[in-house]
C-alpha cells in the first residue's frame, strides 16, 4: 500500500518540517519513503509545499498530483489542492485560518483550529505537528511509540528539548 | 546497513567525501546549493578543502589544477553554470585529467528555469566544450545511485583518466530518500603523471593540453580515442525491466524513468506487454543492454524532461530496427505517469 500526501501552507508554517516528520517516521518503519519540497518561487515570500509517499515498494515519481491525505494551513493552499484529493482521501484544514468548507462528499474533511490550539496550549509555532496528530489518528500512518522514535530522529541533538513539546503537540492534535 | 534520510544532493556531496575527495570548488545556483552547502561544512573536518570561487568558470580550472597535482577534486553546478565550465572540462580532456563534476539540471536554455530538466543530455554527451573528446556521463534515478554513481564515477575516471560527470537533475537534487553508504575501500590509482612534490627524485611531470605540431595532436587525440573504445566495450549499464516478452519498450533515464516505471507498472495492470530499459550510462551509451532489451519488441517509446535528445542515442543504438516514440515534457514540466500511460496506449493501440 502507498499513502501519498501533500503537505502545504505559507513559508515559515513548518509545512515542509511536517513532512520530515512523517519521512522520519516512515525511516523508522523500514518503509519506502521520499520527501519532496517546492523549492519555486513560491518558496520565498509564498506557499510552500511538500509531497511526501510512502510505501511497501519502491516509489515511482516522488510528486504528488491526488494525494490520499491532504494538510492545508492556509486558503491559497486549500484552494489549490483540495480539488486534488483522491475520492476517498482525507484532508486535514487548520479551520482556524481557513473558513472555508469543501462541497465535495467523495472526501472525508477534518477542521482543526490547529493555530488556535497552538496558542491555548502554549505550542506556538506547532499548528503544523498539531494538524499531523490529527492526520496520523484518522489514518492510523503510525502509533505514537514509532512517532517519538520519529521525532528524535528528525530532530537534531541540540533542540533535543522540543522532541516533548512536538509530542505534545501530536497529542493534542490526536486528541482533538 | 544503516539508512539515513538525505536530500540527493547531501548524499552527493557525503559520497564525494566518502570517495577520497580533497578538493571541492564550487559557486552557489540552485536546485543544487545543498550540495556546496554541505561541503562548507564538511569538507574540512574530512581533512579536504571547501572553497567557493569567484565564478564557475574558476571553480573548474581549480579542479583542473587540483587533480594536475593527482588529488581526487570535483565540482558542482546547474545548466547555465556547467556551461561556465565548458571550457575547463575541454582542457581537462585534453590533458588526461580525472576529475568529477556534477550537473543538477533545471531548465533552459539562458538562465532558464530553476525547475527540474534534462535538456543538457546532448552538452553532456556530445559537447562538453570545444575538439574531439568524450566524458563518462552517468544518470542516477535514486539517491542511492547518486551515492554509488559518485562513487564509480571517480574510480573510473582516474582510472582512464578523463572528467567524468553526474547527469541529476533538480528534482533527484532536492528530494530526500533512504540511502545507506556502503564500506568504501578507496581505490588508490597510482598516478605517476601527477604533479606534485618529488625533490628531484625523477624527471619532472607536464600537464598541458597544447600540442602545436599537428600529426602529434592528431596521434593523441587518436590515442585517446582507442581508450574510449575501450570504455565503450566494458563500461556501459542500464536497468531492464519487464523486458522479456515486453511488446512496448519505454526508455528513460534519471527522474523521468521513475515516471515512466510508474507508467509500465499501470500499462502492465491494464494487459499490455511493456518494459522499460534504463540507461544509468549516458556515455557510454548502453546500446548492446538496449538492443537486448528490445529483442521482442515491437515500437520504443523513448520519455524525456526535454523537446527529445537522448532519442538520438535510442534511435542510433536501434538503428532503425524498430519504430521509436517520443513524448516529453520541458521547461522544467515534470511528466507524469498518466501522461506516459496514455502514449503507451496509444502505441499499443496501432500495433
Amino acid at each position: 500500500m502507498t499513502s501519498e500526501i501533500i503537505l502545504a501552507g505559507f513559508g515559515g508554517q513548518g509545512i515542509l518540517f511536517a513532512g520530515k516528520v512523517l519521512a522520519y517516521c516512515g525511516l523508522t518503519a523500514s518503509k519506502e519513503l521520499s520527501w519532496l519540497p517546492s523549492y519555486g518561487p513560491e518558496m520565498r515570500g509564498g506557499t510552500a509545499n511538500c509531497s511526501v509517499c510512502i510505501s511497501d515498494q519502491p516509489i515511482g515519481s516522488p510528486l504528488v498530483l491526488e494525494p490520499d491525505f491532504l494538510i492545508a494551513m492556509n486558503i491559497p493552499s486549500y484552494d489549490k489542492f483540495i480539488g486534488t484529493v483522491k475520492p476517498g482521501g482525507k484532508a486535514f484544514i487548520d479551520s482556524t485560518l481557513i473558513d472555508e468548507k469543501t462541497e465535495r462528499t467523495d472526501i472525508e474533511a477534518f477542521y482543526v483550529p490547529a493555530t488556535q490550539l497552538s496558542a491555548d496550549n502554549n505550542l506556538n509555532g506547532m499548528a503544523n505537528i498539531i494538524l499531523l496528530g490529527k492526520l496520523i489518528k484518522e489514518t492510523g500512518l503510525f502509533d505514537m511509540e514509532l512517532i517519538r522514535k520519529g521525532l528524535e530522529k528528525c530532530i537534531p541533538p541540540k533542540k533535543a528539548n522540543l522532541i516533548e513539546s512536538n509530542i505534545k503537540a501530536i497529542e493534542t492534535g490526536f486528541n482533538y | 546497513m544503516e539508512r539515513n534520510l538525505m536530500k540527493g544532493n547531501e548524499a552527493l556531496a557525503e559520497a564525494a567525501i566518502r570517495a577520497g575527495c580533497k578538493c571541492f570548488f564550487g559557486y552557489p545556483i540552485t536546485p543544487q546549493t545543498e550540495l556546496a552547502a554541505y561541503m562548507a561544512k564538511r569538507m574540512a573536518k574530512a581533512g579536504g578543502v571547501f572553497l567557493q570561487a569567484e565564478s564557475e568558470i574558476a571553480a573548474i580550472n581549480m579542479v583542473l589544477g587540483a587533480s594536475s597535482t593527482g588529488v581526487r577534486a570535483m565540482t558542482s553546478s546547474s545548466s547555465p553554470g556547467v556551461s561556465l565550465k565548458a571550457e575547463g572540462v575541454s582542457y581537462m580532456a585534453g590533458s588526461d585529467l580525472p576529475g568529477v563534476i556534477i550537473n543538477v539540471q533545471r531548465g533552459g536554455p539562458g538562465l532558464g528555469g530553476i525547475q527540474p530538466s534534462q535538456a543538457d543530455y546532448w552538452q553532456a554527451t556530445r559537447a562538453m566544450g570545444h575538439g574531439d573528446f568524450h566524458i563518462l556521463v552517468f544518470a542516477p534515478s535514486s539517491v542511492q545511485e547518486m551515492v554509488d554513481m559518485v562513487i564509480k564515477a571517480f574510480d573510473l575516471a582516474d582510472e582512464f583518466r578523463m572528467p567524468a560527470m553526474i547527469l541529476a537533475d533538480g528534482l533527484l537534487g532536492q528530494m530526500m530518500e533512504p540511502v545507506s553508504f556502503p564500506e568504501i575501500t578507496a581505490k588508490t590509482i597510482e598516478k605517476p603523471w601527477a604533479t606534485n612534490g618529488h625533490k628531484n627524485a625523477r624527471k619532472h611531470n607536464i600537464v598541458n593540453s597544447l600540442y602545436l605540431q599537428a600529426p602529434d595532436l592528431q596521434r593523441t587525440v587518436q590515442e585517446r580515442f582507442e581508450r574510449y573504445e575501450k570504455i565503450k566495450q566494458t563500461h556501459t549499464e542500464a536497468e531492464s525491466y519487464l523486458t522479456e516478452d515486453a511488446e512496448i519498450i519505454v526508455t528513460a533515464y534519471g527522474a523521468t524513468a521513475r515516471v515512466a516505471k510508474s507508467a509500465v507498472n499501470a500499462a502492465r495492470e491494464a494487459g499490455l506487454k511493456v518494459g522499460m530499459v534504463r540507461p544509468k550510462t549516458l556515455w557510454p551509451f548502453p546500446v548492446r543492454e538496449l538492443n537486448e532489451g528490445c529483442k521482442n519488441a515491437k515500437a520504443v517509446l523513448c520519455v524525456e524532461m526535454s523537446m527529445g535528445q537522448m532519442i538520438d542515442d535510442v534511435k542510433l543504438a536501434l538503428n532503425c530496427s524498430l519504430p521509436v516514440h517520443f513524448f516529453g515534457r520541458t521547461g522544467g514540466v515534470i511528466p507524469t505517469p498518466n501522461d506516459v500511460l496514455a502514449e503507451i496506449q496509444k502505441i499499443g493501440g496501432a500495433l
